[in-house]
């Protein structure tokens, strides 16, 4: 019985294949051809009553980017948005975001606010988002200028990387080794402040004595990150500080620093949390770091993504619109839009912030 | 009959060939090539690189390597047994964030509690996987492939975004990773007893035989009057508990327990066993072997990095060293077999 | 469950009628009802039903824009579950092709910055594939070395060489027309063009594994490599072959991969070995070995990659996707072994009610 089981025979095969393809086929194209226009999209609805945007973070269950969507939230509500919705991967690749940006291709949402993994592998589908009438904007780490509208930055890229070489100066008496602690590799937004950090370090005459020996990923990765830091401390036994611009590698790495001996002896700054951070701080092993209000991104963010779809600015230099109660803001070269100014935390101010 | 008794006599040992069987068997020992590479790998590193072994160094490794030895102990039991069980970095990640909320949601909560709490926790999920496995008569690949993703499922569905800090949890179950007890992190002093634990249990109770004879031939054990499925099924509870275990753990060690944590670990911890010397086919190996095997597997990647080799190349060397260990564990047993066959054959 | 007879001559023992077969019992299915009841077609009708649901219910999915976009999401995993299929059916498994596929498209990326001509670059990180299979074969086939243990070697063997080519960098400066080609569609129906080299890979796997001596012997091994050996099917060569073509492919997938997306790097593809064997797995191919068919695996990819698509058009969370994707699994599993648990337990009991009838 088991021999004839396999046995089913060569037209039993063929049926199989041939329904199977028969099948496929009708369905999807039986359906191509009765259904109504669905790829005619949002062109034609001027009117802000009923448009929708859609917020792609580089990946969700991250405490930073709940703050900042949360703002976007708020902002989507207070700018005009019908419905607001945030759709993003479970971890930060590079390609796991083009299928959530197509499905919103297809679901005709009127502007699309993406935080890019990788600055090139959404560019296509990003614009056959813009084919579709979509309007796209950039926040918090950019793509490629070439496939959106605008880039809503939190601060000047040069003045995060300025202030985050001034403090691990100031913490290590300015001279000795230091490494950085990155996301992931490719991160558009880590790699600039990275890229300012170094100019700064070989230009600036009282960075002379300061060294950067080390450039690590931690992947945005609780767990990566803290091997990372412990494998700093083993491949550079002098090192003096670390700066970790990515509010995981600062947490991970503040951890491991406070748990082992080199807590207090090894500096460590970056761009962190207030709520993550505190205990840190509280604790020694952290004296300052900085950042800003990540909630402010979202906000401007929806508010940027209105006033482009209701045609009010185009994302070129010189345009301005209002964001809501932070009031006016410039588009500058680039499709670049600054939110603020950073904050820096410490020991004295750091209960005042919840997020 | 006879044949069968004259073997018997032939292969007593005389009595001044003890301490040559001693060696000889320390020599035929599974663990040995682990023992070696690890002890070569340490030495090596030490050698080039002194601060590998600073006090802290060697607390990194023992803590490293913690959490891996004991998911690897349970996934032997399961590997001897013919099954495997895909699903333990999902278990890990719902135990640790459960520790993350047990402790926001009663901070007073003694710490002897959670990790009884943890491992019933995790004993039951591995009781799903057991009872799924054992009562539907299905491959555990295919059925821990599916809770694997349930489970990950399950851990998305409650936690969310949200996630839980160090600073969550009380100072005393965070000091677990960082106080040590005679040189050793209390933690891997822990897992060191577990090992232990179960080593013995493997090699000297009744069930923990009836487990390898179940892996070696499950027709045979079956007519034997063994219970296989009441066997493996408690293999699977008792994989779930360290599994638990090692998601307490992780919660002590780690900062952040989220919706993610866990993810990817089971493919290590199979490595760490096959390194360690446990025959995939089932059968043979043992847990001091995967528990070393996990050792060296976490070495690695930290001597690769105080050696200052290039990280780039750090899993090429792991996908390496776990091909290598494959090959000698094949070219030892058939060797092994050989002798076995050759001396049945001269006493015919 | 045989009847014994006894020939001893004390006592008549009580003795099931075999001279005709139980009325009750069922017979094997024969002609239609086999092909329309077997386990392919269960998984082609819950593709075809869900497919109806969601187009009645979803808004927006019944056009030619899900065509595309779902299929080109699905392409890789369908891909290589084409020679997955084949390995698995032989009895061994590979857990390397999503390392093999971030492999080939490190290389690319590497030779196409390098300056070399990317029809040259394409053609290395081929070979690039085909050497990988032949090194996983060597190991399994030729050396004998258990295939779970060897391909999770492999799997970090691979990506670690990924990582050695280009280290952190991304590439992805690829000729605009090439990348254009791989997500343009065929004229209206939304159809990628690319699938047509799919669907003769498609092809190609299904004539091998179902229209050829090659492919019965395949079962054959499954089943049980001694027997196999002995009828004369050289099952070491087999196997060789068929993670050589488990590598090519491999490479296939990861060019489409790295073209698609425009993005060479070096944990491309990364985890998608799990993907493509829960939907072999769920196409009815047997972990066991020796049993499970082409059409069935490629309704069980569409299956999920359709559950993935609508689910995310629909909004409903990655959750719930992972979560139904494991629940499918092991209903595919559990529900065939049940069934079965189910049609013994009956079996038997007719068999002793035809012994109590015979007795009085």
């Amino acid at each position: 019985m088991m021999l004839n089981r396999k046995n089913k025979g060569r037209t039993g095969r063929l049926g199989s294949m041939v329904a199977i393809t028969a099948v496929a086929a009708l369905a999807l194209t039986a359906c191509n051809s009765g259904s109504a226009s669905s790829t005619d999209t949002s062109s034609p609805s001027a009117g802000g009553g009923d448009q929708k945007i859609t917020f792609i973070p580089k990946q969700l269950n991250n405490p930073y980017t709940d703050v900042v969507l949360g703002g976007g939230k708020k902002g989507a509500t207070e700018a005009g948005f019908a419905s607001s919705q945030v759709v993003g991967p479970l971890e930060a690749s590079a390609s796991s975001q083009v299928s959530f940006i197509n499905a919103e291709t297809q679901a005709g949402t009127n502007v699309i606010a993406i935080a890019a993994n990788d600055p090139d592998a959404v560019c296509t589908a990003l614009g056959e988002a813009r084919s579709a009438g979509a309007k796209i904007v950039a926040f918090d780490s950019d793509t490629n200028p070439d496939c959106r509208d605008i880039f809503i930055s939190q601060v000047v890229a040069k003045d995060v990387a300025l202030i985050q070489t001034k403090l691990i100066s100031e913490q290590i008496g300015g001279s000795g080794e230091i490494a950085i602690l990155s996301a992931t590799a490719n991160a558009t937004n880590q790699n600039e402040w990275i890229k300012y950090m170094e100019e700064e370090l070989a230009s600036n005459p009282a960075y002379k004595d300061i060294k950067l020996v080390a450039k690590v990923y931690g992947d945005d990765n609780d767990t990566k990150s803290f091997q990372e830091a412990q494998g700093l401390m083993q491949a550079h036994p002098n090192l003096k500080g670390i700066i970790s611009p990515t509010t995981v590698g600062i947490a991970a790495t503040a951890r491991y620093l406070s748990t082992s001996a080199y807590k207090g002896k090894v500096a460590l700054t970056g761009l962190g949390l207030p709520n993550e951070m505190r205990p840190f701080v509280k604790d020694g092993t952290v004296k300052e770091f900085a950042l800003w209000d990540p909630a402010q991104l979202g906000y401007v963010a929806a508010f940027a993504g209105k006033a482009l779809k209701d045609g009010k600015i185009t994302g070129a230099e010189g345009d301005t619109f209002t964001a809501g109660e932070l009031g006016e803001r410039k588009v500058e070269k680039g499709g670049l839009v600054i939110v603020g100014p950073p904050t820096v935390f410490n020991a004295e101010n750091i209960d005042k912030y919840n997020f | 009959m006879s044949s069968a008794l004259d073997h018997k006599n032939a292969t007593t040992p005389a009595p001044d060939a003890g301490a040559r069987g001693a060696v000889a068997s320390l020599l035929r020992m599974r663990e040995l090539p682990v023992l070696i590479a690890l002890a070569l790998l340490v030495l090596i590193t030490y050698l080039i690189n002194p601060l590998f072994l600073t006090a802290q160094g060697v607390k990194d490794l023992l803590l490293n390597a913690t959490i891996i030895m004991i998911l690897a102990v349970g996934q032997t039991l399961l590997i001897i047994t013919r099954n495997i069980d895909l699903s333990v970095g999902s278990m890990l990640g719902l135990v640790a964030f459960g520790t993350g909320s047990l402790f926001s949601a009663m901070p007073d909560v003694p710490i002897i509690a959670v990790f009884v709490i943890g491992m019933a926790f995790g004993a039951l999920l591995g009781a799903v996987n057991g009872a799924l496995v054992t009562l539907a008569k299905v491959p555990a690949l295919v059925i821990t492939l599916g809770t694997l993703y349930v489970y990950r499922g399950l851990n998305n569905a409650w936690a969310g975004g949200k996630q839980y800090f160090a600073g969550d949890r009380p100072e005393e179950f965070g000091a677990l990773s960082v106080n040590t007890f005679l040189g050793f992190p209390v933690i891997t002093l822990l897992a060191i007893v577990v090992v232990i634990a179960v080593a013995i249990y493997m090699s000297g109770t009744r069930p923990g035989r009836d487990l390898y004879a179940i892996g070696s031939d499950p027709d045979a054990a079956t007519a034997f009057g063994i219970k296989v499925s009441k066997r493996v099924f408690l293999a699977f509870l008792a994989n779930g508990a360290l599994a638990g275990l090692a998601g307490v753990l992780y919660a002590s060690r780690f900062n952040s327990v989220g919706a993610t944590t866990g993810t990817g670990m089971e493919l290590t911890v199979v490595a760490a066993a096959v390194v360690g010397g446990v025959a995939i086919f089932g059968g043979s190996g043992s847990v001091t072997g995967a528990a070393l095997g996990a050792v060296l597997l976490t070495t690695i990647t930290s001597s690769l990095t105080a050696l200052r080799v290039d990280k780039f190349w750090q899993q090429a060397i792991v996908g390496v060293l776990i091909l290598t260990a494959i090959i000698i564990d094949r070219v030892a047993s058939l060797r092994t077999a050989k002798k076995l066959r050759i001396s049945e054959a001269r006493n015919v | 469950m045989s009847e014994t007879t006894s020939t001893t001559s004390t006592a008549p023992a009580p003795v099931a009628d075999n001279t005709k077969p139980l009325a009750s019992e069922p017979k094997g299915r024969t002609g239609a009802a086999r092909i329309l009841m077997g386990r392919d077609a269960v998984t082609i009708y819950a593709l075809v039903a869900f497919l109806i649901y969601a187009a009645i219910a979803i808004p927006r999915f019944a056009s030619p824009v899900t065509t595309g976009f779902l299929l080109l999401d699905v392409i890789p995993v369908l891909l290589i579950a084409m020679p997955m299929t084949l390995i698995i059916i032989t009895g061994e498994i590979d857990l390397s092709v999503a390392s093999t596929a971030g492999l080939t498209s490190a290389l690319m990326g590497v030779l196409w910055a390098g300056g070399t001509d990317i029809w040259l670059a394409l053609a290395i990180s081929l070979l690039a594939g085909i050497a990988a299979g032949m090194f996983n074969g060597f190991l399994i086939a030729v050396l004998g070395l258990p295939s779970l243990a060897v391909t999770i070697g492999t799997l970090a063997l691979f990506r670690g060489l990924a990582l050695v080519i280009i280290g952190d960098n991304a590439v992805a400066n690829f000729p605009k027309a090439l990348t254009a080609f791989f997500t343009s569609k065929i004229g209206g129906t939304g159809i990628p063009t690319v699938m047509i080299g799919v669907v003769v890979v498609m092809v190609f796997f299904g004539v091998l594994l179902h229209f050829t001596p090659f492919g019965r012997g395949l079962y054959a091994m499954g089943y049980s490599k001694e027997a196999a050996s002995f009828v004369g099917i050289n099952v070491a060569r087999s196997k060789f072959w068929l993670y050589v073509g488990s590598g090519a492919v491999s490479a296939l997938a990861g060019i489409y991969w790295t073209l698609r997306y425009t993005s060479a790097r070096s944990d491309n593809a990364s985890g998608l070995e799990l993907a493509v064997i829960a939907a072999v797995l769920l196409g009815g191919v047997s972990i066991f070995g020796g049993k499970g068919s082409i059409p069935g695996v490629i309704a069980g990819v569409l299956l999920i990659g359709t559950l993935n698509y609508a689910l995310r058009l629909a909004r409903v969370s990655d959750v719930v996707l992972i979560t139904v994707t494991g629940l499918l699994l092991i209903l595919s599993v559990v529900a065939p072994s049940i069934g079965s648990a189910i049609r013994q337990w009956r079996h038997t009991r007719r068999v002793r009610r035809s012994f109590t009838r015979k007795a009085t």
